[in-house]
């Protein structure tokens, strides 16, 4: 390590300094994991794998299994993700090919503020606009009309499976943005030019290099966004109803990972603290695959945007 | 023939000119929606009180989030004194030394850091300092919060130092100067306005963070200046108003929501300037 430090006792002293400050950094990480592991052990111990297959959650009886939050994460994060993908996509195409030159900036810099917003205010907003205009001009109309599909039963609440994944929607729009408008932004301009002067339309041209060059990476957007959405929780938490039960339809309230959590680790102990820990760590580890896989995605989509493929 | 296969791809292309302005607007039209009820419903019970006193029970008119101001302050303040030192010296180590597998397992942990859904902070904070302290604390609130900061600024401050030109560095060891006198001076100082960008902006998500404090810095109804104890936070006072049933609550959750937003949005924007400038 004594490379370039050129004997001066220093140079070696600063460097090994910093190394210290980030040998600290590796050091919480690998105790975040090692403190949530032990702490569910308790819980995993007692339930073992039905814990993720049992749908019942009783702290008075000490009975917890967390398929209903499961259910209730995976659930608002698909439905935010429906949504989210196609605006986001939509946006980045237009802000990238169609936008006047006067508009890009502002219609980009608005939505990257949207990842500035603390998603407490996306839970007020979420309770006291959204909430409201969707139960009333979309889940009661629906509910009445077409009530007899799963979906949409009633009665409508308000706060629900639905209300949670269109407010996460907006919460990871953002993020799906960016990274989308980077990967149509590796699509060579030759490619996009030769198109076009094939006499193709625009919307041809978009068609063809997005088919050809950009799903992958849009792909890797998509699983970026369902690392942020599976992970949130004071949004969800506040607009997802808090109920521990699994419903077809998406006018029921439901419950999150995250969001129970929030709601009863202040007053848990014993089996049912331990029984949160390991929803946390459950919903850790989902998270970094997750992440994970969304890196490898895009830096794949990189490397051969970079060799011209 | 060919004309009208020409007039549907023409019209083609028209319409989906006009679907991917649709979804700008959609996207857009949330943050409006947002904003004018902040406005126009924070706006409501903006006074001076707001700001100076202390919370007051359901239906005592008046009363503020000063407490709530205070905490936020004192806790974000308190978790920048050791995370930034922390997050930027290991951001000059990975730019600066950083090779190997010891490099790429730091580089790899602030990765899986970053990823981390905020609340796994407070779960981390609560088994490793509020079970054995056995209360609530600022300190709690602080150490989760930076778990949240330090990760950010030490992927900010690496990539900022990347972009100091090589040159640079080798022009001031060619004048003699010792390398980490060279890293801190030249190197540093030279990426530093982009590294401070990054530190505001991870300030500007702490101070809007609550998950992390719901069970470390707990809340608190009164005026708490002590770090060993449950400590008030703007974001927290923003929750517990908007989950309660009264309507004088709701209320002060949009006053509470608004103030947030603005001292939020005005160091996001002052980091974001900071940047823009240099260019």
């Amino acid at each position: 390590m004594a490379r370039n430090t050129g004997g001066n006792p220093k140079d070696l002293a600063f460097e090994k300094a910093s190394a210290l400050f980030a040998f600290a950094v590796l050091a919480l990480t690998v105790l975040l994991f090692a403190v949530l592991l032990r702490e569910s052990l308790p819980a995993l111990r007692k339930f073992g794998a039905s814990f993720v297959v049992d749908g019942a959650w009783d702290p008075v009886l000490e009975k917890f299994g967390a398929l209903p939050f499961i259910y209730g994460t995976l659930v608002s994060s698909f439905l935010a993700l429906l949504i989210a993908v196609p605006l986001s996509v939509g946006t980045a195409i237009f802000i990238n090919e169609f936008a006047p030159p006067w508009l890009k900036t502002p219609v980009s810099l608005l939505a990257e503020l949207l990842a500035a917003i603390p998603s407490v205010i996306y839970g007020l907003s979420g309770i006291f606009i959204l909430v409201p205009i969707l139960r009333d001009t979309f889940m009661k109309p629906l509910t009445k009309h077409l009530g007899w599909v799963p979906l949409f039963k009633g009665p409508v609440y308000g706060p629900s499976m639905l209300a949670a994944g269109v407010l996460l929607s907006i919460m990871i729009i953002p993020f799906i943005l960016s990274v989308s408008r980077e990967v149509l932004a590796t699509v060579p301009q030759r490619q996009k030019e030769a198109v076009l002067s094939l006499g193709g339309t625009r919307w041809e041209m978009i068609r063809i290099v997005i088919g050809q060059h950009c799903l992958a990476g849009i792909f890797g957007a998509t699983v970026l966004g369902l690392g942020r959405a599976l992970g949130e929780t004071m949004a969800v938490t506040m607009v997802i109803g808090n109920r521990p039960e699994i419903s077809d339809s998406l006018f029921q309230q439901g419950y999150s990972m995250a969001a129970v959590i929030a709601n009863e680790f202040a007053e848990a102990d014993g089996l049912h603290l331990s029984s949160l820990i390991l929803i946390g760590l459950l919903l850790m580890l989902v998270t970094l695959v997750v992440n994970l896989a969304a890196k490898w995605m895009l830096s794949r989509m990189v490397a051969r945007a970079s060799r011209g493929i | 023939m060919t004309g009208t296969i020409a007039f549907r791809r023409k019209a083609a292309d028209r319409a989906m000119k006009w679907v991917f302005c649709l979804c700008a607007f959609l996207v857009v039209l949330p943050l409006f929606l947002i904003f004018f009820d902040l406005v126009i419903k924070g706006a409501k019970e903006l006074r001076w009180s707001l700001l100076v006193d202390l919370p007051r029970p359901v239906g005592e008119p008046g009363g503020g989030i000063a407490n709530g101001i205070l905490g936020t302050i004192v806790i974000t303040l308190l978790t920048m004194t050791w995370s930034v030192p922390v997050a930027v010296m290991s951001g000059i180590y990975l730019a600066e030394y950083g090779r190997g597998t010891f490099a790429a397992a730091v580089r790899f942990a602030v990765d899986t850091l970053t990823g981390v859904p905020s609340i796994l902070m407070g779960i981390f904070a609560y088994i490793l300092l509020v079970l054995p302290m056995k209360r609530f604390s600022a300190w709690a609130g602080a150490a989760a919060l930076s778990m949240i900061f330090i990760p950010v600024v030490v992927r900010t401050t690496e990539e900022m130092l990347r972009t100091v030109p090589t040159s640079v560095r080798e022009a001031a060891l060619a004048l003699g100067i010792a390398r980490w006198k060279a890293t801190l001076r030249i190197t540093v100082r030279t990426a530093w306005p982009g590294i401070l960008t990054g530190i505001l902006l991870a300030m500007s998500r702490i101070i809007g963070e609550t998950a992390p404090l719901l069970f470390t810095s707990l809340g608190n109804q009164f005026w708490q200046t002590k770090l060993d104890q449950p400590m008030a936070a703007m974001p927290l006072q923003v929750f517990t108003y908007a989950i309660s049933p009264y309507e004088d609550w709701h209320d002060k959750a949009w006053a509470g929501a608004l103030v947030l937003i603005t001292m939020v949005l005005l160091i996001n924007i002052a980091a974001r300037a900071l940047t823009r400038e240099k260019r």
